[in-house]
């Protein structure tokens, strides 16, 4: 899937810049999105660094444990293959509540270390685990309760109100959020009976 | 009163973890300045790991996006989301959105400065920004993070998320505000 998808855009790309007769328009923005990716990894290094001291700190201290008990109804229920207790939980809690609350700078590395611990459930394997597909249909829907960005982009072209989106987004992100769950929950369904067949 | 008061937390969530997360673990007797720096000691592994799988993505989508290859799936779309009635103003938005964040909230700002922050287009074009993240670059970052190639359903759980979410935020705002 992802190969394929990968390839189309690529494809699609080459083919149109030839018939527009642009080649340069591939090789420029090839090299300067892969720029880019390099200078986002960089610019995530010290933030990654940060937080994922604080975060040790955190875990020693015995807070991380707090937190994943805190939500083990929740989680037991979205999560089933987490062990009970798991670190895990307590940096999902952490990513979820970030993002909430619009702290995107913060959000990242708590997502990425629950990632890691995630991976050390999933026995180094290469391919993505239950609990982490679960985990990305959360935050590619990503609940904020205030979109800080838009308002900001709202008072700038001078709207009478520009908080009046706030609940429409919430709206519309929760319809988005519900449907990631459940077909989550069916594409893994559906792809176990194959399996066992 | 509510948005106050979110903003208010949003603002010191952080400070307050700073502070609060060390002092905290002063008091349970941890080494706060030896554990942070094992556990800072990952971050730049994590970090520098991305960059295959961040290159990899964003050449694919910069090829796609600046030949003009998106803007010819617009127009090729166009004909049956017109037909079920979508306006055609915000569905350059609704491509670019799962592809790219700093595309996707380009296009919003140029609608919110041509129909006006309060216009139809431009409440549209807010709820759309706000209300789904960029599944292309979430899915990258994440499982590039830990090595993950094999996605399984999770491009295709976050595809329709952005399709449910595009389509939820023309219901809610057509309800709302026409």
């Amino acid at each position: 899937m992802i190969n394929f998808i990968w390839l189309l855009l690529i494809v699609a790309g080459v083919i149109v810049a030839t018939i527009n007769g642009q080649p340069e328009v591939i090789t420029d923005s090839a090299l300067q999105a892969a720029n880019l990716g390099v200078k986002y990894s960089f610019d995530l290094i010290g933030l990654m660094t940060f937080w994922l001291g604080i975060m040790r700190v955190g875990e020693k201290a015995g807070l991380v444990d707090v937190l994943a008990k805190i939500i083990k109804p929740f989680t037991k229920f979205l999560f089933p293959s987490i062990p009970e207790n798991h670190p895990a939980m307590g940096s999902i809690l952490l990513n979820l509540s970030a993002n909430l609350l619009g702290l995107g700078n913060a959000a990242t590395p708590f997502g990425l270390k629950a990632m890691q611990e995630l991976q050390a459930l999933n026995n180094g394997s290469d391919e993505a685990s239950d609990a982490m597909v679960t985990f990305l249909a959360l935050n590619t829907s990503c609940m904020t309760l205030v979109p800080a960005t838009i308002i900001g982009v709202r008072v700038a072209a001078g709207s009478l109100n520009p908080t009046e989106i706030v609940g429409t987004t919430m709206f519309a992100t929760f319809i988005g959020m519900t449907l990631a769950l459940t077909s989550d929950r069916l594409f893994r369904f559906f792809s176990r009976r194959d399996k066992s067949k | 009163m509510i948005e106050f008061l979110i903003g208010y937390v949003s603002k010191w969530a952080i400070p307050f973890l700073i502070f609060f997360i060390p002092v905290f673990a002063y008091i349970r007797g941890v080494n706060v300045y030896e554990v942070f720096i094992e556990g800072a000691e990952e971050g730049f592994k994590i970090a520098i790991k991305l960059i295959p799988y961040l290159v990899a993505m964003l050449v694919a989508i910069g090829i796609f996006r600046n030949s003009g290859a998106m803007a010819m799936s617009v127009e090729a779309i166009r004909p049956i989301t017109e037909f079920l009635g979508i306006p055609g103003e915000v569905l350059p938005l609704a491509i670019m959105r799962p592809l790219s964040g700093g595309g996707a909230l380009g296009i919003t700002t140029e609608l919110i400065n041509t129909y006006g922050p309060d216009s139809f287009i431009g409440r549209l074009a807010s709820t759309m920004q706000g209300s789904t993240d960029t599944t292309f670059f979430v899915l990258t970052v994440y499982f590039g993070s830990v090595g993950i190639r094999r996605y399984r359903h999770a491009l295709w759980v976050g595809l329709l998320a952005d399709v449910t979410t595009f389509l939820a935020s023309i219901y809610i705002v057509t309800r709302i505000f026409a």
